[in-house]
């Protein structure tokens, strides 16, 4: 299975990323540098890792969003390709246009960086499938701009589909509907405000997030 | 020749900041703030001619989120 992880100035969190997809895929995934203007061929999935890019100026996710790479990404997600998004990814999707709505900052304008107890709620995506559908999860949340927010029409349409993924079990920030995580429409680009990558193997003492990871590997293998 | 674009957050939208600075106020003793909305300046400096529209892409493509933000532009001559 090949993956790539972009690489955008200021993400911390890529190397963890590609981590998490060496351990599930068992190959080391490609590592892309924001300026390129192609993914490499035939790839599996794309993941569009955690950790303020450009400093998050402007707004979180604003410049990586513009730059060149992504492009590539949103070709590749219109053939249906699966891409990940976590934190500042998640941030970075919505501002492409892969993902409805926008994150703002945290409602109670507090950085927030805890475990963070999560519902599955739709377990019939190639991210989820692993998960039982309505199963309680923890992973863990670190960002300022988590607020998740859509107007009405868009929430009630996202809801309406299933596209809601991941619900906070209880208020982090603000989100409306207390999403952590949504697919779009046609399921394969996953936004997610929480960090699997961060819960993956034995030492992070939580590893409800590697079952993410391992439903993708699932769900590729079947494909 | 320069232009200022001001991109605020659309009414409606929760302002988390705009609501603390508003709470900071008060705290100070001002009465009478009514509401607080707290938003972007971002001042442009352009080659002679831009025109309206180029500013406006400008603002639709990266400086300001649509889904939440207006935007409002002002030349400075």
């Amino acid at each position: 299975m090949r993956t790539a992880v972009l690489v955008f100035p200021g993400s911390n969190c890529d190397r963890d990323l590609a981590v998490a997809l060496e351990r599930a895929t068992g190959n080391r995934p490609e590592m892309v540098w924001h300026r390129e203007t192609a993914l490499p061929p035939a790839l599996d999935l794309v993941g569009v890792p955690g950790g303020f890019s450009y400093g998050d100026y402007l707004r979180s996710g604003a410049m990586a969003a513009r730059s060149p790479i992504m492009r590539a990404v949103v070709e590749e997600a219109a053939k249906g390709r699966p891409v990940l998004g976590i934190c500042n990814g998640f941030q970075v999707l919505t501002e492409a246009g892969l993902l409805p709505g926008a994150l703002m900052r945290n409602a109670n304008l507090t950085f927030v960086c805890r475990d963070s107890d999560l519902t599955v709620v739709n377990n019939r995506t190639s991210f989820t499938s692993a998960y039982a559908e309505g199963e309680a999860i923890r992973i863990p949340v670190a960002h300022h701009d988590g607020n998740y927010q859509a107007d009405a029409e868009t929430l009630a349409r996202v809801e309406g589909n299933g596209q809601v993924v991941f619900r906070y079990a209880c208020t982090v920030n603000g989100s409306a509907n207390d999403i952590a995580g949504l697919v779009n429409e046609r399921g394969n680009v996953l936004g997610m405000m929480p960090h699997p990558e961060r819960a993956a193997e034995p030492a992070h003492g939580n590893e409800d997030g590697r079952r993410l990871f391992e439903s993708l590997v699932g769900a590729l293998a079947a494909a | 020749m320069k232009a200022r674009v001001l991109v605020t957050l659309k009414p409606g939208v929760l302002d988390p900041q705009g609501k603390a600075i508003h709470h900071a106020l008060e705290g100070l003793g001002f009465g009478g703030v009514n509401d607080v909305r707290a938003g972007k300046l971002i001042e442009l400096d352009l080659d002679e001619g831009t025109d309206d529209a180029a500013i406006e892409d400008m603002c639709r493509n990266l400086l300001a989120n649509t889904v939440i933000e207006n935007f409002r532009i002002e030349r400075l001559g």
